[in-house]
């Protein structure tokens, strides 16, 4: 019965494969489990607390790693991208300033005041207010007021 | 030793290669040296002309300069250390994982060099972290770091297994904690750390101001 069930086993045409997932596992395994051990029995661990500090190019770690932005600055970040791409447009504009004619210079204040209008809506919409939240105002002047004391 | 050793040639000769585990281990350690990439002064440019294709470091297995301290065995410290950058130099040498060696590059790293009568600089980082390979110099020529390098390999090669002389990532007991010194009123403190620093203290001494 046994050598029946091991001929089935064997004549199976996943059977080559199943031999070669578990060699590849022992592939992968064996050099980890290595290390492993060769950690445990050989190489002791000496963790301390300058060891295991967070690495920051030497300078001792401050405060947490997990700092958060407002949302709203994303706005600031488009609107600085937008003037500073038109700034890379300019330079050329301005050094070539003095040979181009009248269509080339309506071209470019077309393009100038396209980005103006576009700064003045978000200006109109209130953007460029850096208003908080009432409820945060609220916490800072009472942090403010507890360090007061 | 030297009969094992001949009995290796014999062996070889014969086309079968024996070798030892402490060996192998070792073989592997001073193969791939992966240098802390990072320059503190001048010896830094001639450290990285080592590593261009003149020089050509990657002949020793030490070319993969790695930016973070995890990933690093080799920490050379070229050029000048001001006491403002020693605390940063010694923390960096703590976070590196064993084993670790140091190479101190210049006439500077090793004892202050053309500054060591200034006030704002170490006099050699071997107050503070353990140094392996001195090279004086100012700054050395490659030729001189590849000669580190290989007196560093050749010591690597040297540190047996087991025993009282087994390298200090091997020993449960070793000291593997290296205080990082902080700025004092007047100097760094403590001036040197007694632990790898066994001279007389410096300070006090007409020569050595700071």
């Amino acid at each position: 019965m046994q050598r029946f069930r091991g001929r089935i086993m064997v004549s199976n045409p996943y059977f080559p494969l199943a031999v070669l997932f578990v060699a590849a596992l022992g592939f992968g395994l064996a050099p980890l489990g290595l290390a492993w051990l060769w950690a445990r029995l050989i190489s002791p661990a000496k963790p301390n607390a300058i060891k295991n500090a967070i690495y920051e190019c030497g300078l001792e770690s401050r405060g947490d790693a997990w700092v958060q932005f407002r949302s709203a600055y994303y706005l600031y970040a488009i609107i600085f991208l937008i003037f500073d791409v038109e700034a890379v447009f300019l330079l050329p504009f301005a050094v070539a300033f003095t040979g181009l004619g009248v269509g080339a210079c309506v071209a470019m204040l077309v393009f100038v005041l396209l980005l103006a209008e576009g700064l003045a809506w978000a200006w109109a919409k209130g953007v460029l207010t850096w208003d908080m939240p009432v409820v945060r105002q609220v916490e800072l002047v009472d942090q403010s007021v507890g360090k007061g004391k | 030793m030297a009969t094992e050793s001949n009995l290796k040639i014999e062996l070889g000769k014969q086309g079968v290669f024996v070798t030892t585990i402490n060996e192998l281990y070792n073989w592997g350690r001073r193969s791939s040296v992966w240098p802390m990439q990072f320059g503190l002064a001048c010896c830094a440019i001639e450290m990285i002309a080592t590593t261009m294709a003149r020089y050509d470091l990657a002949r020793f297995g030490a070319e993969v300069f790695r930016p973070s301290p995890r990933q690093a065995d080799l920490m050379i410290i070229s050029g000048t250390i001001t006491k403002k950058m020693a605390p940063q130099v010694v923390r960096l040498y703590n976070q590196m994982a064993e084993p670790k060696y140091v190479i101190a590059m210049g006439a500077c790293a090793i004892s202050g060099g053309p500054f060591k009568q200034g006030y704002n600089v170490l006099k050699g980082i071997d107050r503070y972290i353990p140094v392996d390979v001195h090279i004086p110099g100012c700054p050395p020529r490659p030729e001189a770091l590849i000669h580190a390098f290989m007196t560093l390999q050749a010591k690597i090669d040297a540190q047996p297994l087991t025993g009282d002389d087994r390298p200090r990532h091997l020993d449960a007991e070793a000291q593997s904690l290296f205080p990082i010194p902080v700025q004092g009123a007047h100097d760094l403190e403590p001036p040197v750390n007694r632990l790898v620093w066994p001279l007389p203290a410096p300070g006090n001494s007409t020569e050595d101001c700071g």
